[in-house]
């Protein structure tokens, strides 16, 4: 039996794909130069999900990534004698404990993907044991999917529980909802869901699992952050922002920051309020902030890859 | 009632200065373009052109009078029997291909003189005007040799003879291609008039037809004021008029041609309505709206100024309209991150002081963002006039700056009905995301043009012109090629 | 059965008795699908034989300003409903005139005899009139498919353009060709969806009224055409300055005439055509650019997405 949408959160507003390819166009124009690019770089540095997310992560490798999340760069590089730590790092559950170690006392948080990431076919009782274990193993932010299957037939209070649910497993912990938009086919579906899991108690919500293409995309990002605006004309709630996967190079962030500024403003502005999921993104903020205060282009033989 | 949270888009991470560097190559004196030179006034008549962002003069331009008009025309007509009517139809094509592929390769440099002359932020000049043009030029390039093919029937085209057009200082350069390249496609021959305040890009051009080896006479351009225009349009050898500009001045000439058969087509003023329906996209709307009234500083004949909103979204609308209006950045128009630049002139900063004075008199409520404005230089912040009624002046007149009345509307008909109560018939603007209300209600505005959950758009294929007041004819597209053709 | 253009029923005489009494017919304006006296109560002697004494053929109307006024509310009033009304329908309608015609055929061609037509002349008038109309008939469904384009913009958007009817439309009936002139400089103004006021052949005004009763039994909707006659030169002059006439179409052929209607015009930028100098008798008077002479080009954008 198909299952009406009986879902009583208020309705969507229409989403026009051109107009918003139009308008994330306009913020890709704009020219950020100088000290006012610095800045960004480096906020840019304070708000990275430090990511991996492959069957092949081992403790090893987890050890290595923690390590570049506290030690970016040499601090004898030019521009790089004060530069903020990531925001996060995020892995998979089993890496938690490994991760956790690392971490302590840091200031950098700890996020596990889970409920069944990335697809999130599983049953929902395992999802939240999966969550409540990541919690429990020392993660501070959880990233979980969203069932789309269940989304795309429509059956939208099931995923308004499993997000409620989740948030209810994290406890403590802050939860960022994956909608997975590259899964979603149209901005319409991308905003619902996104007025969904802000109403279903999401703290952040995030584009993508990195394992879909397309991952995040300047427009699915405006789309999501036009639905976190309007709840906080709505309801005063300040929720966060992630995109993940796909951004790459300080360019393609720092314009994201510009949409945020744009469209969110000031709140916005702090890895409290928005992150970026990226592995490789990192180095390429810091060969430019080093080019920035060197004047030199630089290359990537000098920046470690962890 | 409680105030609802609100954004707050005063941030400490703001945007450095992001000045556009590419070099301009300006001289200090420009004479008029006659015959392939560049010549003085007969009688030696000069006028200044300023930046209107730093009130600094660029360059000093001759002021071709009648006798210069006289000699234009001259060079014109023989220009038009000797070579240009008479060359093979690809040949004039390719004149056209070659001035497009010219333009593009110094767009950069086009880009920066329209905004040191005209005040337009460097990123609309950039990658609006320039890039129009050189569409423009090879949208009509395409058509000299299919003539044949762009009317129905059995009559054939023929070109008019010599076309004298003037056109107006909002978009120099592209008015410039909208007017020269379905004239030169269709064979006639060329005599242009700038905008006093903006005359540089033309007579950069004019260089450029030059480099590109348009023979010469095929387009004269002759800089000057209202007197010029005039000396043009009454000239007994121009055989079609083309205008761009106030509907005074077009009436003016209408009547000015009364005796004779010129033929003419004049682009005019407006006043659109951009109507949003409570089931719009209520984001794109908002951005709609910015781009409908904000656009080249309001400087758009077919500018959205006035905003109808279905009440029941009016303060939702109005919220998101204010929070976006507080991100556009006022100033340098070289900045590329200026998103409202220079008032073109003092006269039409002083004709927008005005009515911002006289909107407020009338009892409108006006708001602005506390955006920053350069002290020196002709600026003024984007303004919104709401509980606008229908009479006050600010929803009548049109404006020609960065203002935008705003109306409320209760029901479909109600709305088409304002819309329509104007006696311009230019552009209008309709949001809603109901597909069967897009087309009740483009079919109903009365106006040229009409932009469906869009606004400002615009393409060579695509004719423009106004019904009513707004003007006679259409220029782009395929209807815009007919207006320079004769069928016989 | 066909009736006979040649046949003129001779009403002059009874079979059985005494000479019977002719009805002389009353010629009036029609304004609004009535045929109201004009308002002034002037009139002005029609001649037999279209001299300048003799048998008084009519006492015809000497329209006013007031009138002509009249008139052009009627049209507004009556514009919307005939621009919305079908292309099918409007072909349908132009047709049945035409059909009512070649039934009225031989009144007609009595008629332009008696204001001084040879009679071969009067029935080209009558036939050219009748053929027009069907050929304009058939325009009526195919010159928005001649002239509308779709336009290939750059963009993603969806771009056509259309035409729309000018409005209210003054026809200046040519003097010549009191039928076939008036018939061919008015077909493709009401064909187009506009409505119009004809002031009529000042010389020759009967058959102007006679074809309103025509139009007014064939389905013409009431202010589609409204028809007053007088005097041009005390007209004109309210025409061209009349605020709520769009266009203005001159098929007469006085230089000056044109030239003053042109000027007042342009107080509200009135299109005005010339049509003079045309054989209304001839084929060239079928050309559908006549109809492109009183519409408006629209043109439509409307982005293209999900």
């Amino acid at each position: 039996m198909p299952m009406p949408e009986t879902v009583s959160i208020p309705p969507s507003p229409p989403v026009d794909q051109v107009g918003i390819h139009e308008r994330a166009a306009r913020f890709a124009s704009r020219s950020i130069k100088k000290e006012a690019k610095v800045q960004a770089l480096k906020l840019t540095l304070s708000m990275i999900d430090l990511t991996t997310l492959t069957g092949a992560d081992s403790p090893g490798k987890v050890k290595q990534l923690c390590t570049k999340a506290k030690h970016l760069a040499d601090p004898d590089l030019p521009g790089c004698d004060d530069l903020p730590h990531v925001a996060a790092v995020c892995v998979y559950p089993t890496m938690v404990p490994v991760a956790k170690k690392e971490l302590d006392g840091t200031g950098i948080h700890l996020a596990a993907v889970a409920t069944g990431f990335p697809t999130g076919q599983y049953p929902l009782p395992v999802r939240l044991e999966d969550t409540r274990r990541a919690v429990e193993a020392g993660a501070d932010e959880i990233d979980m999917v969203i069932s789309r299957g269940r989304f795309l037939a429509g059956d939208l209070n099931y995923v308004f529980d499993e997000i409620a649910q989740t948030k209810e497993a994290c406890g403590e912990a802050h939860l960022k909802v994956i909608l997975e938009t590259g899964e979603l086919s149209t901005y319409d579906n991308v905003r619902r869901a996104s007025d969904l899991a802000m109403h279903a108690g999401a703290d952040f919500i995030k584009t993508s699992t990195g394992t879909v293409s397309p991952a995040a995309t300047p427009e699915v990002t405006l789309v999501m952050l036009q639905a976190i605006a309007d709840f906080h004309r709505a309801t005063g709630k300040v929720i966060g922002m992630k995109p993940a996967g796909g951004i790459k190079t300080s360019k393609q962030a720092i314009h994201y920051l510009v949409m945020l500024r744009e469209t969110l403003g000031q709140q916005w502005l702090h890895p409290d309020r928005f992150r970026f999921g990226a592995s490789s993104l990192a180095n390429d903020v810091l060969m430019q902030i080093v080019k920035q205060a060197s004047g030199n282009y630089q290359s990537g033989d000098y920046f470690s890859l962890d | 009632m409680t105030t609802s949270p609100t954004l707050n888009f005063d941030t400490d991470w703001s945007y450095a200065p992001a000045p556009e560097t590419a070099p301009v190559e300006l001289a200090d004196a420009y004479g008029l373009f006659i015959n392939g030179e560049f010549t003085d006034a007969k009688a030696g008549k000069t006028f200044g052109t300023v930046n209107p962002a730093t009130e600094k003069r660029l360059a000093t331009v001759a002021e071709a009078g009648d006798a210069d008009v006289d000699a234009a025309v001259t060079a014109a007509q023989t220009a038009y029997d000797k070579v240009w009517s008479k060359m093979p139809a690809a040949d004039r094509g390719k004149y056209l291909f070659r001035i497009a592929r010219l333009i593009q390769e110094r767009a950069r440099e086009f880009a920066v003189l329209e905004s040191m002359d005209g005040g337009k932020p460097i990123r609309e000049s950039r990658d609006v005007d320039i890039p129009l043009v050189a569409a423009h030029f090879f949208y009509y390039a395409g058509w000299a040799d299919k003539l044949d093919y762009a009317f129905p029937g059995p009559r054939k085209p023929s070109p008019v003879g010599v076309c004298g057009q003037v056109i107006p200082w909002n978009f120099p350069l592209l008015m410039a291609a909208w007017k020269l390249a379905p004239a030169l496609a269709c064979g006639n021959t060329v005599v242009l008039k700038p905008a006093e305040t903006t005359p540089l890009t033309a007579l950069k051009l004019a260089e450029l037809l030059r480099d590109a080896e348009l023979p010469p006479g095929v387009v004269n351009i002759l800089p000057g004021a209202g007197a010029t225009g005039a000396a043009i349009v009454n000239h007994p050898g121009v055989k079609k008029v083309a205008f761009t500009g106030s509907t005074d001045v077009g009436k003016a000439i209408a009547r000015s041609l009364a005796k004779t058969d010129k033929r003419f087509t004049l682009e005019l003023g407006g006043k659109a309505a951009n109507l949003v329906f409570a089931d719009a996209a209520i984001d794109q709307a908002v951005e709609g709206i910015v781009n409908g009234i904000f656009f080249n500083q309001g400087h758009v004949c077919c500018a959205g100024s006035r905003l109808f909103v279905e009440e029941s979204i009016h303060d939702e609308l109005i919220a998101k309209l204010q929070d976006r209006m507080k991100t556009l950045i006022v100033g340098d128009p070289l900045d590329k991150n200026t998103d409202i630049g220079a008032i073109n002139s003092r006269p039409q900063l002083e004709k927008i002081e005005h009515y911002l004075k006289l909107g407020q008199e009338e009892g409108a409520e006006m708001w602005q963002p506390e955006t920053p404005v350069p002290a020196r230089g002709f600026f003024c912040k984007p303004t919104l006039f709401l509980n606008c009624a229908q009479s006050s002046s600010v929803v009548q007149d049109e404006i020609f700056g960065p203002v935008l009345a705003v109306q409320t509307f209760r029901t479909f008909g109600e709305a088409m009905t304002k819309a329509n109560n104007t006696p311009y018939g230019l552009s209008g603007g309709v949001w809603t995301d109901k597909g069967a209300k897009v087309f009740k209600a483009t079919s109903k505005v009365r106006a040229g043009v009409v932009w469906a959950n869009t606004f400002n758009k615009f393409d060579p294929s695509s004719p423009f012109g106004g019904y009513k007041e707004s003007g006679v004819g259409r220029e782009g597209g395929l209807h815009g090629l007919k207006e320079y053709c004769s069928l016989n | 059965m066909k009736p006979d253009t040649d046949t003129i029923v001779d009403t002059s005489t009874d079979t059985h008795a005494s000479p019977r009494l002719a009805v002389a017919k009353t010629y009036k304006l029609y304004l609004g699908g009535k045929f109201p006296r004009t308002e002034s109560g002037r009139y002005y002697k029609l001649f037999s034989g279209g001299g300048d004494s003799g048998e008084v053929l009519a006492n015809v109307c000497l329209g006013s300003r007031k009138d002509f006024r009249n008139a052009v509310v009627a049209a507004r009033a009556a514009q919307p409903g005939w621009a919305s009304a079908s292309a099918f329908l409007k072909s349908q309608i132009l047709y049945r005139v035409a059909e009512m015609l070649e039934g009225r055929a031989s009144q007609f061609a009595a008629e332009l005899v008696s204001m001084g037509l040879e009679p071969e002349a009067a029935r080209a008038e009558v036939t050219t009139a009748i053929d027009r109309l069907v050929h304009f008939a058939g325009w009526a469904d195919k010159y928005q498919q001649v002239f509308s384009a779709v336009n290939p913009v750059a963009s993603s958007h969806f771009n056509f353009t259309i035409l729309e009817p000018t409005g209210v439309v003054a026809v200046i009936a040519p003097e010549a060709s009191p039928l076939a002139g008036l018939v061919s400089a008015l077909v493709p103004v009401i064909v187009g969806g506009n409505t119009a006021v004809v002031i009529a052949s000042h010389a020759r005004p009967l058959s102007a009224i006679t074809l309103a009763e025509v139009l007014h039994t064939s389905d013409v909707p009431g202010g589609v055409v409204n028809l007053i006659t007088g005097d041009k030169a005390e007209l004109l002059p309210h025409v061209g300055t009349h605020m709520d006439v769009n266009a203005v179409v001159y098929a007469d052929d006085d230089r000056d005439q044109l030239a003053a209607l042109r000027e007042a015009a342009a107080d509200n930028l009135k299109r005005v055509v010339q049509r003079g100098g045309v054989d209304w008798l001839g084929d060239d008077a079928n050309d559908p650019y006549t109809i492109l002479a009183t519409q408006e080009v629209k043109t439509t954008w409307h982005p293209i997405g999900v």
